[in-house]
């Protein structure tokens, strides 16, 4: 390296370590991924919120879903909940996982704002929740038609998440899933 | 008044808000458990509050997590196995000392690279050093030579 070149080494550190410190800026490390990508649904057996049938892996599997938690007292629920009957409306099966809540609660929101759920797993105790890896609500996991995880979203879903992120996903799934 | 209102704030700064967090306590059947129960909890980190370990988060997750792992140590796991529990649900994330793999290998071996390439600056640094040193030892032809300017320097003045 000439003498010349060697004066600007200073200048190069600095360029690369602005790009790294940059790229650290657009990154959010409060979005964790999954340890459960590609893995099955943890096995578990808890109530339906509202009937109180007890229910297993074989609810959720069977069909490509969305698996949302949500609880009364998470304000970021409220917030994505218009959009999730939306997507419910549009044909989108999305089953709801009650995390650490009281029923009454949860069945009052259900009637005062609508009903996006094909049904509720009641975890009371959040013990399906940590099986998930679940720290935070609102959580929303793609599963696929056998139940094995292949994405989790971490905070509100909204139209933006939908379209760029869950949506192709989505479709590939439910195309794989149609074509054999 | 005044002084009185500053007594009043020297005793609020001794009152510390912290000293009143409560954490839940849980009895166990062996001090050896309670004595790893602790030593795991320092360990493990929140994965909602992040740079807080689960021993001293207030979030619900880490209560849930603490109660966990109280759990598994009264039923006899060993800490490996507990680890090995958590990790499977959140990842390496969970531990403060992750283990050595493909992802983490930047993450332990960073620091002795950095190391290395510090001692090896240094080295280049002193070495180039010592034989500038060297050079500027003066033959006598040169030594001469510079009498001379010197000289004719002063002559000139």
């Amino acid at each position: 390296m000439g003498p010349r070149l060697k004066l600007f080494l200073p200048l190069f550190l600095f360029a690369a370590l602005a790009l790294l410190l940059f790229r650290g800026l657009s990154l959010d490390p409060r979005e964790l991924p999954s340890a459960l990508i590609d893995r099955p649904l943890p096995a578990f057996s808890l109530p339906e919120l509202a009937s109180g049938e007890l229910l297993g892996v074989d609810a959720v599997a069977g069909e490509v879903s969305l698996l949302n938690v949500w609880a009364t007292w998470c304000v970021s629920c409220r917030v994505e909940h218009p959009y999730l009957q939306t997507l419910a409306d549009s044909g989108v099966r999305i089953v709801g996982l009650n995390y650490k809540d009281e029923d009454a609660a949860a069945l009052r929101w259900l009637q005062e704002l609508g009903n996006p759920y094909q049904f509720n797993i009641a975890d009371r105790k959040g013990s399906l929740a940590i099986d998930l890896g679940v720290y935070g609500a609102p959580e929303t996991y793609l599963l696929d038609a056998d139940g094995v995880i292949r994405y989790r979203h971490v905070g509100v879903v909204d139209e933006r998440v939908w379209q760029t992120v869950l949506q192709p996903l989505y479709s590939e799934l439910r195309a794989a899933g149609a074509a054999p | 008044m005044r002084v009185f209102g500053g007594a009043l704030l020297f005793c609020l700064t001794l009152w510390s808000l912290q000293a009143l967090a409560v954490i839940e306590t849980y009895e166990f059947s062996d001090p050896a458990l309670e004595e790893r129960y602790h030593e795991l909890s320092a360990e493990l980190r929140c994965p909602k509050c992040q740079n807080q370990n689960i021993a001293d988060s207030n979030a619900p997750i880490s209560k849930d997590l603490r109660r966990m792992l109280y759990e598994q140590l009264e039923s006899g796991a060993s800490d490996e196995e507990i680890l090995e529990h958590m990790v499977a649900r959140y990842g390496e994330f969970v531990r403060y000392r992750p283990r050595f793999a493909g992802a983490t290998a930047i993450l332990w071996l960073t620091p002795f690279i950095l190391l290395l390439a510090g001692a090896a600056i240094l080295a280049l640094t002193l070495r180039s050093r010592g034989s500038r040193s060297d050079n500027a030892a003066l033959s006598d032809a040169e030594r001469t030579q510079i009498d001379q300017l010197l000289s004719k320097k002063e002559g000139s003045d």
